[in-house]
């Protein structure tokens, strides 16, 4: 399925949140993700499943500080 | 003397709070939130680099288990925006705590104070550990307090202007006001201007660009540390009055 990563076109496999962080090779502990605009709870990623079209944000701290 | 700064029930170790943006890298980032003694470091919320995937990660070096992570909203503009990141943070972090930012003009980067009271009253409502950068405006401070904030943030002087506390007069109605604490966020711009900070009654001072951008960072970190516990102590110990004319410190009595 097509789906929007970041912004980014991404064809993929991964029917979850989860598996999507795992091809993406990212520690899921680490970061929060957005699906079209609903935040899902890191225990939720496991059971939150992808849709063709869906627009998917992942983030994560970097070094900021008064305006980043 | 048991002198902690504690809210909401959080305790802190210490009074300087430390950003961890512009820096040169990871490795100077983390020796300079160490010699600086900070517990809590802000950081912000950014996209994650998905083509890139050997970028490292800022919490390998600033361990959540020892430092107070704290996530700023900065770069966002609006209310909307302030409150998907704020929200965001919270999932990918530990804490309630958020450093609430609705910025209002790209050159000064002031706050929209507008948006930062609408911001602040609903994330406190959401559970949220509110801590607004605002302006030196007593009045907003005391509004911000009323609609939940765990304390408030007046800006010394505009941020990365490194132009000091430009209305200490100001500082000091907030404090005189305030029933929460009183953090200077931006403005800092070399130990003396913490020490000023501190000496008003601050509780606390955030600094970032005074340190990473210093010719020496970790040696202006540690400058930092030693100036906001003297600052804190000159305040304690009560400084003397100001007096037009000399006062001899020695006795009269007994000279020849």
């Amino acid at each position: 399925m097509k789906i929007k990563v970041n912004g980014e076109d991404k064809e993929t496999q991964s029917e979850t949140v989860l598996q999507l962080l795992k091809e993406l090779d990212i520690v899921p502990e680490r970061v929060a993700v957005e699906v079209n605009l609903n935040i899902i709870k890191r225990a939720d990623f496991e059971n939150c499943r992808l849709h063709d079209n869906d627009t998917v944000e992942i983030v994560y701290f970097v070094g900021g500080g008064i305006y980043g | 003397m048991d002198d902690k700064l504690v809210i909401k029930g959080i305790e802190f170790k210490s009074r300087l709070w430390i950003g961890t943006g512009k820096y040169k890298d990871f490795e100077e980032t983390a020796r300079a939130v160490e010699a600086s003694g900070a517990d809590v470091v802000t950081v912000a919320v950014r996209r994650v680099n998905i083509v890139d995937r050997k970028s490292e990660n800022l919490l390998d070096y600033i361990d959540p288990a020892k430092y107070k992570i704290l996530p700023n909203t900065a770069g966002c503009y609006t209310v909307e925006d302030a409150l998907r990141y704020s929200r965001l943070a919270r999932e990918a972090g530990v804490s309630d705590m958020i450093k609430l930012e609705v910025i209002g003009d790209e050159k000064t980067l002031f706050p929209d104070v507008i948006g930062l009271l609408k911001a602040t009253e609903i994330l406190a409502k959401e559970g949220f550990i509110v801590f607004p950068y605002t302006n030196d405006d007593p009045i907003m401070a005391k509004r911000l307090e009323d609609a939940g904030a765990a304390a408030v943030m007046p800006l010394g002087a505009p941020i990365g202007s490194g132009l000091g506390i430009r209305n200490p007069y100001n500082i000091k109605i907030i404090l005189e006001a305030a029933k929460v604490p009183v953090i200077v966020d931006a403005g800092v711009g070399t130990a003396s201007d913490a020490v000023i900070a501190m000496e008003l009654g601050c509780d606390a001072v955030l600094i970032n660009t005074a340190v990473a951008d210093a010719k020496h960072p970790i040696t202006m970190a540690e400058a930092m540390k030693h100036a906001v516990i003297a600052g804190r102590l000159a305040y304690k110990a009560g400084r003397i009055p100001k007096k037009l004319y000399a006062t001899a410190s020695s006795p009269i009595e007994g000279m020849l």
